[in-house]
């Protein structure tokens, strides 16, 4: 290991770094982004420090945060690493891609060709003369739409059902989970039974009456409704985090200390004790992101979710295995791109949990 | 709105008792005493003498359930605090009666800045601006002692030492100019010179503000220097209540001269520390007697069948001992003979 290097920022080996009144002949040591200040730091807030009390004024040096800390433990490991840049690249390109691909092709997700002779499905690189070609580079579906289009757009879909859906349960499971914590007693035991009772639910049964009672009006308000659907599912492993993460907070001496300060109930909840509980769970969110993302594939893949002419990457998937012995790209493409996308979101999950709980990594 | 006589707070028959599976246990049960305007009061006693849970009823702090105040009157400044609706006493909190922990190492929150925190007091109470409340945050940490607070103000909790915590802490209890501040074993966690600074500070914090401070502790060497009076807590009693020069010179009840007795004396040259001998009793299951019977010294047998007398052996000095009157005697007697030693023991604070 060569953490020497990194935590000291180029110590000057000919100038002593204090001068004889404990003076730093030049402004300390500045810190970098992921850096550990540590050493420098024990003596901007040791007691009865000479150098601290005689030093100027704003020449102390600012402390490593958790979160840096944190993100310097995260960009140690590699696992973590690859599934971040891999997923921003996605993010970015399935963000970035489709008004490209449109300004440079012409090809959109919805694009059918008029020539009844383009619609069908043509090979990856493949003109419909059969000879190379870069206009489509992952091939067309049956109805001669653009693949590539069609997997971005997917990927819009599927992320954005991720993180509104991951969004709606954060809310919800954050504060519902962290009242029963707080208020105990009754309150939590009727609280903690609802969510027990939606737990017992089969989720796709629920979903998927949902989906029947109120979908089909139009695919927007379809999407609408799976993105409640799946949040409303997804919050109630979040309460049970939160609520155990603030029942072990709220005996805390700082709470009692709130309390005796006159601060209201709401105000413990939510600016002393949920910014407690982040750790876990924004782990627990990371993870949620690609589990809801599976949960939307699946319903898709039944049919269930999105429907055409928008696409996630569920329902691309359905699309291509029913064709897969003729038509193999139709499901590999968004098949893959799928894969590659929840991989690297449980690895930067797990990563940051690592991260974030230095206890839990093995010595 | 002040009290005709002076006192900013008077406590009357204080009972305070936890339902468990166990039974009910008493943890203070019927507590008298009265604090003046500006003086100091100790509260001295083992772990488990009721010492915090008398603190937290005076602010209404105890968990409900298990925790309950089964009778008594909390008079702070002529009103009962504990007549009044919730949201009241809320505002009292912090802002006329402040608390200071035990643990500074637990009692900041670890997720907030310590300008967040100090912050947080005055907007709420003194309906302060961002603006208004930051640079009053600022000034407070000056005050506790804190070198370049405007640069420290913005720090995490974990940047601090211990005592620097705990002069955050002050600052925060301090930030309203409360007219009664409880410091709960302030110096407990902090090592011998930190508290040295620590006491000092409350000291010279409490003679420029004026404010009225209760001191919780178990350390004699502690309250012998801060406080006009001392009350003595056992299981969950008042054993003794006397002004403070008074009680560590003539003590007039056994279980004061023991606590005393205790106290290591640095130039003793024999290495053996006197100990009162067994354990606090189980305050679930009290026997009928004396609280202190089984251990105390001078126990007879009317001491572990009839409850003790709270004896009057001055009109500020009072014992709970059916022996009180001879103990104090006995206590008067040592103190000629010693010709005054107890400047001595004072002076080890």
């Amino acid at each position: 290991m060569n953490d020497e290097h990194d935590i000291l920022d180029e110590p000057s080996p000919v100038e002593p770094a204090l001068d004889n009144l404990g003076q730093p002949t030049k402004p300390p040591v500045r810190t970098r982004a992921g850096d550990i200040t540590r050493p420098t730091n024990e003596l901007a807030v040791g007691e009865g420090d000479v150098r601290t009390a005689e030093r100027g004024e704003g020449e102390y040096i600012v402390g490593t945060s958790l979160w840096r800390d944190a993100w310097k433990r995260l960009l140690k490991n590699k696992l973590a690493v690859f599934g971040l840049v891999v997923v921003v690249i996605i993010t970015v390109t399935c963000l970035l891609g489709p008004p490209i691909l449109k300004a440079i092709t012409g090809f959109d997700y919805a694009y059918i060709p008029s020539d009844s002779a383009l619609t069908k499905s043509f090979p990856p690189f493949t003109a419909p003369d059969g000879s190379f070609s870069w206009l489509h580079p992952m091939g067309t579906d049956n109805a001669g739409r653009d693949i590539l289009a069609r997997v971005l757009l997917g990927g819009r879909i599927s992320l954005m059902v991720g993180i509104i859906s991951t969004i709606v349960s954060l809310i919800i499971g954050v504060s519902y989970g962290a009242t029963a914590g707080y208020l105990g007693g009754k309150v939590d035991d009727v609280m903690m039974r609802i969510v027990d009772v939606l737990y017992s639910l089969p989720y796709i049964i629920l979903v998927v009456v949902l989906l029947a009672m109120f979908g089909g009006k139009s695919p927007l308000s379809q999407l609408v409704l799976l993105f409640i659907a799946l949040g409303a599912i997804s919050w109630l492993t979040m309460a049970r985090i939160v609520r155990g993460q603030v029942i072990s907070l709220k005996n805390q001496e700082f709470v009692t200390a709130a309390r005796a300060t006159g601060v209201s109930t709401g105000k413990i909840i939510f600016r002393h004790l949920v910014p407690n509980t982040l750790g876990p769970v924004i782990v627990y969110a990371t993870l949620t992101i690609p589990q809801v993302m599976l949960s939307e594939a699946f319903l898709s893949f039944l049919g269930f979710g999105v429907q055409a002419p928008l696409a996630s990457w569920g329902s691309l998937a359905n699309d291509g295995v029913q064709n897969i012995a003729i038509f193999p790209w139709q499901l590999i493409f968004p098949g893959v791109t799928m894969a590659l996308a929840l991989f690297s979101l449980n690895f930067l999950g797990d990563g940051l949990r690592d991260a974030l709980d230095p206890q839990m990594r093995k010595v | 709105m002040s009290s005709r006589n002076g006192n900013i707070l008077e406590v009357r028959d204080l009972r305070t008792y936890f339902q468990t599976e166990d039974g009910s246990v008493k943890a203070v049960d019927g507590i008298d005493f009265v604090l003046k305007r500006g003086e100091t009061l100790g509260i001295v006693g083992e772990s488990g003498s009721g010492k915090s849970v008398t603190n937290l009823s005076i602010i209404r702090l105890i968990p409900d359930p298990p925790g309950k105040i089964v009778s008594g009157e909390i008079i702070f400044d002529g009103q009962d605090i504990l007549l009044l609706p919730t949201e009241e006493v809320r505002k009292i909190r912090g802002k006329r009666i402040a608390m200071i922990f035990q643990d500074p190492m637990t009692s900041l929150n670890p997720f907030m800045r310590i300008s967040k925190q100090l912050m947080e007091l005055t907007e709420l109470h003194l309906g302060y601006t961002k603006d208004q409340a930051y640079e009053h945050a600022i000034k407070m940490l000056d005050m506790v002692g804190i070198p370049d607070a405007r640069a420290r103000v913005d720090s995490y909790p974990h940047e601090f030492s211990g005592g620097m915590r705990q002069r955050v802490m002050i600052a925060m209890a301090l930030s309203c100019q409360p007219e009664l501040l409880i410091a709960d074993e302030p110096t407990t966690a902090l090592d011998v010179t930190i508290q040295a600074q620590i006491l000092e500070l409350i000291k010279s914090l409490k003679q420029e503000t004026g404010t009225s401070v209760i001191l919780i502790t178990h350390d004699l060497g502690v309250v012998a220097g801060m406080t006009d009076h001392i009350i003595v807590m056992y299981a969950g009693k008042v054993f003794e209540q006397a002004r403070t020069r008074e009680l560590f010179a003539t003590p007039g009840n056994p279980y004061t001269k023991g606590l005393l007795r205790s106290v290591p004396d640095p130039t003793s040259e024999h290495g053996a520390l006197y100990q009162i001998p067994g354990l606090p009793p189980d305050v679930a299951h009290l026997p009928p007697g004396c609280p202190f019977a089984a251990r105390c010294e001078r126990a007879e047998d009317i001491c572990r069948k009839e409850f003790p007398p709270f004896v009057a052996l001055t009109p500020d000095h009072h014992s709970l001992c059916h022996f009180a009157e001879e103990v104090y005697a006995t206590s008067q007697r040592e103190l000629s003979a010693r010709g005054g030693r107890q400047e001595q023991v004072l002076d080890l604070e």
